[in-house]
């Protein structure tokens, strides 16, 4: 087990990539020490922060004995790969690997930039645009994860990582109008339940409620509402 | 291992699908390629790759890998050597990072000098977009002889196919690129057997990109 001071992750509450880092190091029982980015979204960042990624100065970045890791999904998998235990995040079949790891890039290609930028368009063309890729690439998703208990079948694994964060979002869809995924994706819906009752996922999601009001805030400089 | 296992649904000009026909001869891998024409897809190319029904696709025993990073991956797993990533984790993290620095960023910048600037501060703009990323490169590759150090890797592999487009970028961009460490860098890589018989010659490029702009009204 890491000592507090080996790990650290830099990171921001509000983000779906730092929830999958917090995740991952949750199942693979690892002690952290979590700073957080304060000011992020006054577009302040700290020095250790651009120290670290100074390529692309974001969060999450992962610190391990002083030597930064950045890129979520990166992350994960250097996680994976370097905390070894019962519950592995990626399969061990080469082709199944490769396949969590298609899916994975797919909710970062198809499915974050949407959900991301949805809530805080106004009303127009551009609104309907981003709300129809999302439905349609969530409807590829729901068919993907199909009967299945998690993304990768029996065990909770990268996919199930890569796409979670984002189930807290759900909330805020639903009150501002913009889509109920409870309705239109019940499948995903129950999947995110099951997910919640895992200790590493229920202790790391972003607050539902506390990030719909911080969403409500931002459309309301951004003058959506 | 026959022929007929590995299939790789090809497209000679992308260099996602030159990546991974490095990676197959880097491995000594016996595959058959299948060139796809992209405005009339194969129903097997569309069976294959329902979510992009783009090439590369890589067909090992009937079962489709899509998206190249990801099937060079699978290719340095199931076949180990030559390692295309380093064996410690922070460097294969280190790897994946620059790896998907050039799909995020140097080829989105590239792709906008020939394909989406249409106004004068728009070709500006891509313009420093490419050669900021190009100067991180260059920083990260430094005195090394590969991105990966002393050997060929994911990121030399990653990178060097976007070399047979650089006529194109010079000349849509409208400059010349003036980097002699990453001029060394790939020639140091194409004198690689699976480099040079993967890469088309910059003038086939240069043929086919300007063909392509006609088409999307480009240059008329």
């Amino acid at each position: 087990m890491a000592s507090e001071k080996e790990v650290k992750l830099l990171d921001f509450w509000v983000s779906p990539f730092g929830v999958r880092t917090r995740i991952a190091l949750e199942e693979k029982e690892v002690e952290y020490e979590y700073k957080e980015e304060k000011n992020l979204n006054l577009g302040e960042k700290s020095e250790l922060l651009l120290k670290s990624n100074p390529v692309h100065k974001k969060i999450p970045v992962l610190i391990h004995h002083d030597k930064p890791i950045c890129e979520s999904l990166i992350i994960v998998q250097y996680i994976d790969e370097v905390f070894p235990s019962k519950t592995p995040i990626l399969p061990s079949d080469p082709y199944a690997r490769a396949l969590a790891r298609f899916w994975a890039d797919f909710v970062d290609k198809k499915i974050s930039q949407y959900a991301l930028r949805v809530w805080k368009l106004k009303k127009g063309e551009e609104l309907e645009e981003t709300k129809k890729e999302l439905v349609e690439n969530l409807r590829t998703l729901e068919a993907e994860l199909g009967e299945k208990k998690y993304f990768g079948g029996e065990d909770f694994g990268l996919v199930d990582i890569a796409f979670v964060p984002f189930t807290s979002w759900f909330y805020s869809f639903q009150a501002f109008d913009l889509l109920s995924v409870e309705d239109e994706f019940p499948k995903l819906a129950a999947w995110g339940k099951r997910c919640i009752e895992r200790k590493s996922v229920a202790k790391s999601l972003s607050e539902p409620k506390k990030l719909y009001e911080f969403l409500s805030a931002r459309r309301k400089v951004l003058g959506v509402e | 291992m026959s022929k007929s296992n590995v299939v790789l649904l090809d497209h000679w000009v992308s260099p996602y699908a030159m990546r991974v026909r490095i990676a197959l001869w880097e491995k000594g891998v016996d595959f058959e390629s299948k060139q796809q024409d992209l405005s009339n897809k194969s129903e097997l190319l569309l069976r294959s790759n329902p979510i992009y029904k783009k090439a590369p696709v890589l067909l090992h025993d009937d079962k489709p890998l899509c998206e190249s990073l990801i099937i060079v991956g699978y290719i340095d797993e199931v076949w180990p050597s030559p390692p295309l990533l380093p064996s410690s984790s922070y460097e294969r993290a280190t790897a994946r990072f620059w790896a998907d620095f050039i799909d995020k960023k140097f080829a989105e910048a590239a792709t906008k000098l020939w394909r989406s600037a249409r106004s004068t501060e728009e070709l500006e703009a891509a313009k420093k977009e490419f050669f900021e990323t190009l100067k991180q490169l260059e920083e990260f590759l430094g005195e090394k002889d590969y991105f990966g150090g002393e050997n060929f890797g994911l990121v030399d592999l990653a990178l060097i196919p976007f070399w047979s487009w650089f006529s194109a970028y010079e000349k849509f961009g409208g400059f010349k690129i003036e980097s002699p460490k990453l001029y060394a860098w790939m020639q140091r890589c194409m004198e690689r057997e699976s480099v040079a018989k993967a890469l088309p010659a910059q003038e086939k490029v240069l043929e086919f990109v300007c063909t392509l702009r006609k088409i999307l009204g480009f240059d008329q």
